[in-house]
C-alpha cells in the first residue's frame, strides 16, 4: 500500500474537515514567531556588526610593524573581498614655526571600506558637514581640527610634513578608525599614500603601523581571518572589530546571547503549544484509529500513515510559519529602519532552515510518541467507549519530545553553556512543576467540599481532568516563565547598559595635567559653571622586573599583546578608595593608614604577563626603580568610559616621582567653544575628544535595545499560541460536559462560573510555577551567562500570578464561548 | 438444518470463555461457548442487557482476547495470529455495522466507506464506494459528513463500508439500538437485502426478539451461557 498516498489523503481529509485547526495554527504561529526572531536578530546581528565595523574602517584588519607581503592582498581579493591598506605613523607637521605632533595616515584608493569621512566645509557663518568621496589627491593634506587649530591654520595653507609642503584642502571632523587609545588620541592627519616615499619619514626603525583593510561577505571575511591566521608572523596581527573595542565586543556578544535567547524562549512556547495541540488531536483520533484497526489496518499500516501524515503536515505548516515570519520580520524591519538609522542587511536564509527544522522535531517529538500508541489503541473501543489509552502511555510519549527539544536548546543557543543552563533549567522546571501541580491540585480538591458553588465545580473539573491539568499547568507555565525570563533579562541588560554609558558620560579626557595646573584648571572650569571632575594622580613607568628577575619584551615574544604591554608605559596611580567601576576580585585593597608598598593591577593585564597576587612588580619611573608588591587583583569595567588604571598604589609611595593629572568629564556639544578655550589657555594639555566614539556606542545600544524589545513582542505573540492550544486541548471535553450540564438543567451563567473558577485555578497555577521558575532562571542566566547585576525584582511574583490567572481566565472565556452556546442536544447527538 | 453439517462451517469456537478481574472478584461474563456458524447463514445472538452478547461479538471478531478457549474464522485459529495479523484477517473476511455507526468525523460519506478499501489498497476504491452508496440510497449524499446525515443515514453509510470489502462474514452490533422503530426497519431491511446480494454471512448481536426472528437461526445467551 502506497502509505504515503494515504497519508495525504487522511492529512487533506483532516485539513478540510478542520481537525487540524489548532495543531496547525500552533504550529504556524510557533514557527512564524521563532522564524521571525530568528530572520530579525539575524539581520540586526548583521546590522550591528556592519554597523560597528564602521568604527574600524573595515571588517578585519592586518596590523604590522612591517611593510605586509603581498600575498594578503592577493589571498583577499581572490576570495572576492574588497582591500585597501594604509600606513599610520606619528611625525611633526609645521606651519612656520609651529608644530604639533600628528598622527598622520596615508591612505590608498578605496579607503575607507566601512563607514565614512565626513569633511566639514566652513563658510563664514556656517559648516557643513559633507560625506567624503575620495581620498586626499596627491600633494594634498586632511587634518583635524586639532591641527587646524593648533597651527592656526586655514585652508589652502601649505605645511611641512617631512621633506614636502603639502597643502590643507580639508577639515576632516569624523572618520572611522578613529580609536579610543591615549597614544592615538593626538592630532590627525590624512595624506595620499603616493606622497608617503617622497616625505623620506618612512626610516628603519620610525614607528610605524602597516594595515591592509579588508571588508565583504561575513563568510568570505571568516574565511580570509581563518586562512591568514595561521600566515601570521610576530609582528602581525589580525584585528576584527571585537579585538579592537571591548567595550563593542561586550554590548554584541550581550545581545547576540539575548537575542539567541529570546529565539530560544519562541522555542520553548512552540513545544508547549505543540504539545497541547497534539494531545487534543490524539484524543480526537482514538475512535479513527480503533474505527481503522478493525478494518484491518495493522500496527505497522497505522504507524507509517501517521508518520508520513505528520511529516507531510510538519513541512507544510513549518513552511507556511517561515513565509509568515519571513513577511513579520520585513515588516518589522521597515518599521524600524524608520526609527533607527540604519540599512537592515538581507537576511541570511539559516533561520528558515531552522524554523522548517524546530518545526518538524518538535512536531514529530511530540507528536509521534502519543500516535505511536494510537497504534495500540484497543480495536475493542470500536464496541466500548470506554477503554481508551493509559495516561502512563501518553506522559512516557512526551519524554522524545523533551530530549528533541533539549538538543534543539543546545543548537538554538549556539553556546553549550547557554543552552545547557537553559536544558537543565526546563527539565528540572517540568519536573518540579509537574510534581507540584499535581500535588496542589490533590490538595486543593481536598477543599472543594467547603468551597462554594462555582469553586467547588471548578475544582471537581480540575481533579477530574488531573492528568491533562497537570499538563496545561505545566505546559502554560513554562510557556510564561520562558516570557518572564526574558522579560527581567531584557530590562536588566538595557539598564545595565544605560547606566554604564549614561547621556553625560564622560565625552572628553585631559591628558598631561602638570601639578601647579590644578588649580588654574579649577578656576577654569568655575568660570564656565562646570562642576570640577575629580583628577587622578598618573605617573608613567615601564615595567622591568617581576619577582626581582628583569623582564624584557623578548621574554613574550609567543604574545603580541604581552609584548605591546611591556614595551610600552604603564599608567600608575594612587588611591585610597576604589572608584566605582572597580571591583577586587582577589585579595584585599589596602586600609587607608596602609604605607607598605603594595598595588592593586588589573586583573586581565595581569593574566597578560603572566603575574599573580604576591609577586613584585618593579618599574623604572624616570630612570629610578619603583617596587610594590600586589596585594590585590581587581576587574575593571573599561566601558564605562572613565579615567582607570592597570596599577593603583596607595598614597605616598608615588609622591617622589614625576607626576601629570588626568581627568574626564561631560561636555554638552553646545559648549564646545569651552574647550577651543580651554586648548588655548593649557597649550601643554592633552584634550582628548571621545565624543564621536560615545555617541557611536550609545547609538548601537540604543539600537540594540530597540532590537531587543521588538523581538520581545514577537515572543509574546508566539506566547498566545500556548494560550489557545491549551484552551483548545480540551475544548471537546467541554462541550461534552456542557451539553450533559445543560441537558440536566445548569444554567448557561452556571456553567460558565464553574469553567471560570477553573481557568482562574489553572491560571494561577501556571502563574505561580512561571514566577518561581523565572525567578532562578533569571539570577542563573543573569549573573553566569549575561554577567549581569542581577536584581532581583520581588513584583514578578505578583505579575507573573495575575498575568496566568487574567490570561487564562479570559482566554478560556473567550475559547469556551462556542462551547457554551452550542445546543445540547446537537452535541449529545454528534458524540452518540 | 441438516444441510449445515454438510456445508463448511465459516465460523466456529470452542469452549471459549472470558473472565475479568474485578479487585479481588473474578468475573466470568462468557463461559464454555460452543458455537458454529456456516457460510451462508444468518445468526442472531440474543440476550437481555450485560448477557455477554458484545463481548462475544468482540471475541469472534478477535477484537479481545478470550481466557480461554478459540475461534476458528474461515478456517483459522484467530488467536494463534498476533494483533496485526487479525487485524489483517479482519480486513479480508469481515465487514461491521456498529450500534454507533463509528463513521470517522473528518471523513465524508464516501471517504468512510473508501477507508476500508484505501486500507487493503483496493485500486477502485472511489467507483466501488459510489456504487454502494447508491445501491444504500444515499447517491444525494457523497459528500456530507456524517454530522450532516440523520442517524438512520449513518447508519447505511455504515452498512456501505461494512460490505465495501466484499466481506465473508458480516458482524452487526445492535444495528438499530440508535435509531426510531420506523428507521431501525428500513435499516435492518437494507440489511438483509445487501446480505442476500452479497451472499454473506450475517451474526447479529441484538436484544431485539422480533429483530432475531429474521434470522434463520437465533442462540441466546443469559449469564454467559448459551442457551439453546
Amino acid at each position: 500500500m502506497n502509505h504515503f498516498k494515504l497519508s495525504f489523503r487522511m492529512l487533506c481529509r483532516d485539513w478540510r474537515a478542520g481537525e487540524l485547526n489548532v495543531l496547525v495554527l500552533a504550529l504556524v504561529i510557533a514557527v512564524s514567531g521563532m522564524a521571525t526572531v530568528g530572520f530579525f536578530a539575524d539581520r540586526v546581528e548583521l546590522a550591528l556588526s556592519r554597523e560597528s565595523n564602521q568604527l574600524l574602517g573595515a571588517d578585519l584588519l592586518v596590523i604590522s610593524s612591517k611593510p605586509l607581503p603581498e600575498f594578503y592582498a592577493d589571498e583577499a581579493n581572490r576570495l572576492g573581498l574588497s582591500v585597501s591598506s594604509l600606513i599610520k605613523f606619528p611625525s611633526m607637521i609645521s606651519n612656520g614655526e609651529n608644530n604639533l605632533l600628528t598622527e598622520i595616515k596615508a591612505i590608498t584608493e578605496g579607503y575607507p571600506l566601512r563607514g565614512r569621512v565626513h569633511l566639514a566645509s566652513r563658510s563664514s557663518e556656517t559648516t557643513e558637514i559633507q560625506v567624503a568621496g575620495r581620498i586626499p589627491q596627491p600633494g594634498a593634506i586632511w587634518v583635524d581640527e586639532k591641527v587646524m587649530t593648533r597651527l592656526d591654520l586655514k585652508g589652502g595653507d601649505a605645511v611641512d610634513v617631512g621633506d614636502i609642503q603639502l597643502t590643507v584642502t580639508e577639515l576632516v571632523v569624523r572618520e572611522p578608525d578613529h580609536s579610543v587609545g591615549f597614544i592615538n588620541m593626538g592630532a590627525r592627519a590624512m595624506i595620499n599614500a603616493a606622497d608617503l616615499p617622497d616625505t623620506g619619514l618612512i626610516q628603519e626603525g620610525s614607528r610605524v603601523s602597516y594595515q591592509l583593510l579588508v571588508a565583504g561577505e561575513i563568510k568570505a571575511v571568516q574565511q580570509f581571518r581563518d586562512w591568514a591566521k595561521p600566515q601570521l608572523t610576530k609582528a602581525q596581527r589580525i584585528e576584527g572589530i571585537r579585538d579592537a573595542r571591548p567595550e563593542i565586543k561586550a554590548a554584541l556578544e550581550r545581545s547576540e546571547k539575548f537575542l539567541s535567547l529570546a529565539a530560544l524562549a519562541s522555542v520553548v512556547l512552540a513545544a508547549a503549544a505543540i504539545a497541547l495541540a497534539v494531545r487534543r488531536f490524539t484524543q480526537r483520533h482514538l475512535d479513527g484509529c480503533a474505527v481503522m484497526r478493525s478494518l484491518g489496518a495493522s500496527q505497522k499500516q497505522l504507524f507509517y500513515l501517521y508518520l508520513y501524515y505528520f511529516i507531510i503536515l510538519g513541512v507544510f505548516a513549518s513552511s507556511i510559519g517561515c513565509l509568515i515570519g519571513f513577511a513579520a520580520q520585513e515588516i518589522l524591519t521597515h518599521w524600524l529602519t524608520g526609527i533607527v538609522d540604519t540599512e537592515l542587511p538581507w537576511p541570511n536564509w539559516l533561520p528558515a532552515l531552522q524554523g522548517l527544522l524546530v518545526g518538524l522535531v518538535l512536531l514529530l517529538g511530540f507528536a509521534l510518541p502519543p500516535v505511536l500508541n494510537l497504534r495500540s489503541v484497543p480495536a475493542l473501543r470500536v464496541l466500548r467507549r470506554d477503554i481508551g489509552l493509559s495516561n502512563a502511555h501518553s506522559i512516557a510519549g512526551y519524554l522524545l519530545g523533551l530530549v528533541a527539544l533539549s538538543l534543539l536548546f543546545i543548537w538554538k543557543a549556539q553556546d553549550l553553556k547557554l543552552g545547557l543552563y537553559i536544558v537543565i533549567g526546563f527539565v528540572s522546571a517540568i519536573a518540579i512543576f509537574g510534581c507540584l501541580g499535581w500535588l496542589l491540585i490533590r490538595v486543593l480538591s481536598s477543599f472543594r467540599h467547603q468551597a462554594g458553588g462555582a469553586w467547588r465545580y471548578g475544582l471537581a473539573s480540575i481533579s477530574r481532568r488531573a492528568v491533562s491539568s497537570v499538563l496545561q499547568a505545566v505546559a502554560l507555565g513554562l510557556g510564561l516563565m520562558a516570557l518572564l525570563v526574558l522579560t527581567l533579562i531584557q530590562d536588566d541588560l538595557i539598564d545595565d547598559w544605560h547606566t554604564s554609558l549614561p547621556p553625560d558620560a564622560p565625552n572628553h579626557f585631559l591628558v598631561n595635567i602638570q601639578p601647579d595646573q590644578l588649580q588654574p584648571l579649577e578656576e577654569f572650569f568655575q568660570q564656565y559653571g562646570i562642576e570640577h571632575p575629580p583628577v587622578f594622580p598618573m605617573v608613567r613607568g615601564r615595567l622591568i622586573k617581576i619577582n626581582g628577575k628583569d623582564v624584557s619584551p623578548e621574554d613574550y615574544a609567543d604574545d603580541p599583546h604581552a609584548e605591546r604591554h611591556i614595551r610600552r608605559e604603564f599608567n600608575l596611580s594612587w588611591a585610597n578608595q576604589q572608584t566605582l567601576d572597580n571591583q577586587v576580585v582577589q585579595g584585599k585593597w589596602w586600609s587607608a593608614d596602609s604605607s607598605e608598598a603594595v598595588m592593586s593591577i588589573e586583573a586581565g593585564i595581569a593574566k597578560t604577563i603572566g603575574v599573580k597576587l604576591g609577586d613584585e612588580l618593579t618599574y623604572d619611573i624616570a630612570g629610578s626603580p619603583f617596587s610594590a608588591k600586589i596585594t590585590s587583583m581587581r576587574k575593571v569595567d573599561w566601558d564605562s568610559f572613565r579615567v582607570n588604571f592597570f596599577v593603583v598604589v596607595p598614597p605616598g609611595l608615588l609622591d617622589n616621582y614625576p607626576v601629570s593629572y588626568i581627568t574626564s568629564f561631560y561636555v554638552p556639544p553646545a559648549e564646545i567653544a569651552m574647550m577651543h578655550e580651554l586648548v588655548r589657555t593649557f597649550p601643554n594639555i592633552l584634550v582628548v575628544d571621545v565624543a564621536i566614539v560615545i555617541n557611536q556606542v550609545q547609538q548601537m545600544i540604543h539600537q540594540v535595545s530597540q532590537a531587543i524589545e521588538f523581538v520581545f513582542v514577537f515572543t509574546v505573540l508566539a506566547g498566545f499560541s500556548v494560550l489557545y492550544a491549551a484552551i483548545a486541548s480540551t475544548q471537546d471535553e467541554r462541550i461534552y460536559e456542557a451539553a450533559i450540564f445543560r441537558a440536566l438543567g445548569a444554567r448557561r451563567e452556571q456553567l460558565s462560573r464553574a469553567w471560570a473558577a477553573e481557568f482562574a485555578i489553572l491560571g494561577g497555577l501556571a502563574g505561580l510555577f512561571a514566577s518561581a521558575g523565572a525567578s532562578v532562571l533569571g539570577y542563573v542566566i543573569g549573573k553566569h551567562v549575561l554577567h549581569l547585576d542581577y536584581t532581583f525584582n520581588p513584583w514578578i511574583w505578583l505579575v507573573g500570578t495575575s498575568i496566568g490567572v487574567i490570561g487564562v481566565l479570559v482566554a478560556g472565556i473567550l475559547g469556551t464561548r462556542s462551547a457554551l452556546s452550542s445546543p445540547p442536544l446537537l452535541t449529545l447527538r454528534k458524540i452518540g | 438444518m441438516s444441510d449445515n453439517f454438510v456445508k463448511q462451517p465459516i465460523l466456529w469456537t470452542k469452549a471459549l470463555t472470558k473472565q475479568v478481574n474485578t479487585g479481588d472478584k473474578q468475573l466470568t461474563i462468557l463461559q464454555d461457548i460452543d458455537l458454529q456458524v456456516n457460510a451462508g447463514e444468518a445468526v442472531a445472538i440474543i440476550g437481555a442487557s450485560g448477557s455477554g452478547k458484545s463481548t462475544l461479538l468482540g471475541l469472534l471478531a478477535g477484537l479481545d482476547l478470550p481466557t480461554s478457549g478459540k475461534v476458528h474464522l474461515d478456517a483459522i485459529d484467530i488467536f494463534t495470529l498476533d494483533e496485526d495479523n487479525r487485524a489483517a484477517l479482519r480486513g479480508k473476511i469481515l465487514g461491521f455495522v456498529f450500534q454507533s455507526f463509528q463513521l470517522l468525523p473528518a471523513l465524508t460519506a464516501i471517504e468512510n466507506v473508501m477507508l476500508p478499501l484505501e486500507l487493503s489498497a483496493a485500486s477502485n476504491a472511489e467507483a466501488t464506494a459510489r456504487r454502494l452508496l447508491e445501491r444504500v440510497g444515499l447517491s444525494m449524499r457523497l459528500h456530507h459528513y456524517p454530522k450532516q446525515l440523520s442517524g438512520g443515514e449513518q447508519q447505511r453509510v455504515a452498512i456501505a463500508r461494512a460490505f465495501a470489502t466484499d466481506p465473508k462474514l458480516l458482524l452487526a452490533d445492535e444495528p438499530t439500538g440508535n435509531l426510531d422503530s420506523a428507521t431501525g426497519i428500513q435499516i435492518i431491511e437494507l440489511m438483509f437485502e445487501l446480505n442476500r446480494e452479497h451472499g454473506t454471512t450475517l451474526v447479529l448481536v441484538t436484544h431485539d426478539e422480533a429483530l432475531s426472528r429474521r434470522c434463520s437461526r437465533q442462540i441466546r445467551l443469559a449469564d454467559g451461557k448459551l442457551v439453546q
